[in-house]
């Protein structure tokens, strides 16, 4: 069931943003931004842990997750040390995604040579 | 007049059936990266790993794959076929981030590589902290914890 609904949900987002890239003259970067506004929104009120516990992973790949992560650390932390927990906190979870996206491209920069 | 009045309905019907195209590629290719991403997880699951755990593990490695792939070439011919469907999941931020370390490493490690590096992805974080500090204000300050 998992599987189903991770198809669903990611292909939806995948399906708007696209219908929003014909349609209007926003880029790619600019449907990214506010796909990530629209995860941090939706996690202020725990909206999109819940559509994570019946999506799975079909709702962590798309960028929405990287607000919703970045706002849930931070308020996981701000449980713990206060109000500095939102500054500390944010990166607890995409953390990990952010410097191997950094170290990989880094290396394979070195490594290889630009095609065009 | 009558050129540019007959170009405008051309582009519209012309533009029409390739956006429903595109929308359905897009809906396909996002759908099975997203069912990808779970099997990925259940796969984890089976190796005794937790689900906390294993979340990372599986972005990390679809990063790790679009970095590669945007590396080796062939994931920008991916990108202009499949669109949406790649450029939306983490597999479009790590393409970004690659692609402009790649086009601007002849310019030198310091003002080529390291500067533009964020040139595209730059957006996403920054739009990404500005809003979770602020609506993770707005929570802690209504949520009183």
């Amino acid at each position: 069931m998992l599987l189903i609904n991770s198809f669903l949900f990611c292909g939806l987002i995948c399906m708007l943003s696209q219908l929003i890239l014909d349609n209007t003259k926003l880029t790619p970067g600019h449907i990214t931004s506010i796909l990530v506004v629209i995860g941090a929104f939706l996690d202020t009120f725990s909206i999109y842990d819940r559509i994570i516990e019946v999506v799975g992973g079909g709702a962590l790949l798309p960028i929405t997750s990287f607000g919703h992560s970045l706002i849930h650390g931070a308020l996981a932390q701000a449980e713990k040390t206060g109000v500095l927990g939102i500054l500390m906190g944010m990166f607890d979870l995409t953390a990990a995604g952010i410097v191997f996206a950094i170290i990989f491209s880094f290396i394979f920069t070195l490594i290889f040579k630009p095609r065009n | 007049m009558r050129n540019t009045k007959y170009e405008r309905i051309a582009n519209e019907h012309k533009a029409d059936e390739n956006r429903i195209g595109n929308a359905i590629i897009a809906f396909i290719s996002g759908g099975v990266i997203g069912m990808l991403g779970e099997i990925i997880i259940e796969v984890l699951l089976g190796f005794g790993i937790n689900r906390t755990e294993a979340i990372p593990i599986m972005i990390v490695i679809f990063i790790f794959i679009a970095s590669l792939g945007t590396a080796l070439g062939f994931f920008d011919n991916l990108v202009t076929k499949f669109k949406c469907g790649l450029l939306i999941p983490i597999t479009g931020f790590a393409h970004a981030m690659t692609s402009s370390c790649l086009d601007y490493k002849n310019e030198g490690p310091i003002y080529g590589l390291g500067s533009n590096m964020f040139k595209l992805t730059g957006s996403v974080i920054l739009y990404g902290i500005v809003s979770a500090y602020i609506f993770g204000t707005i929570r802690y300050i209504i949520g009183g914890m």
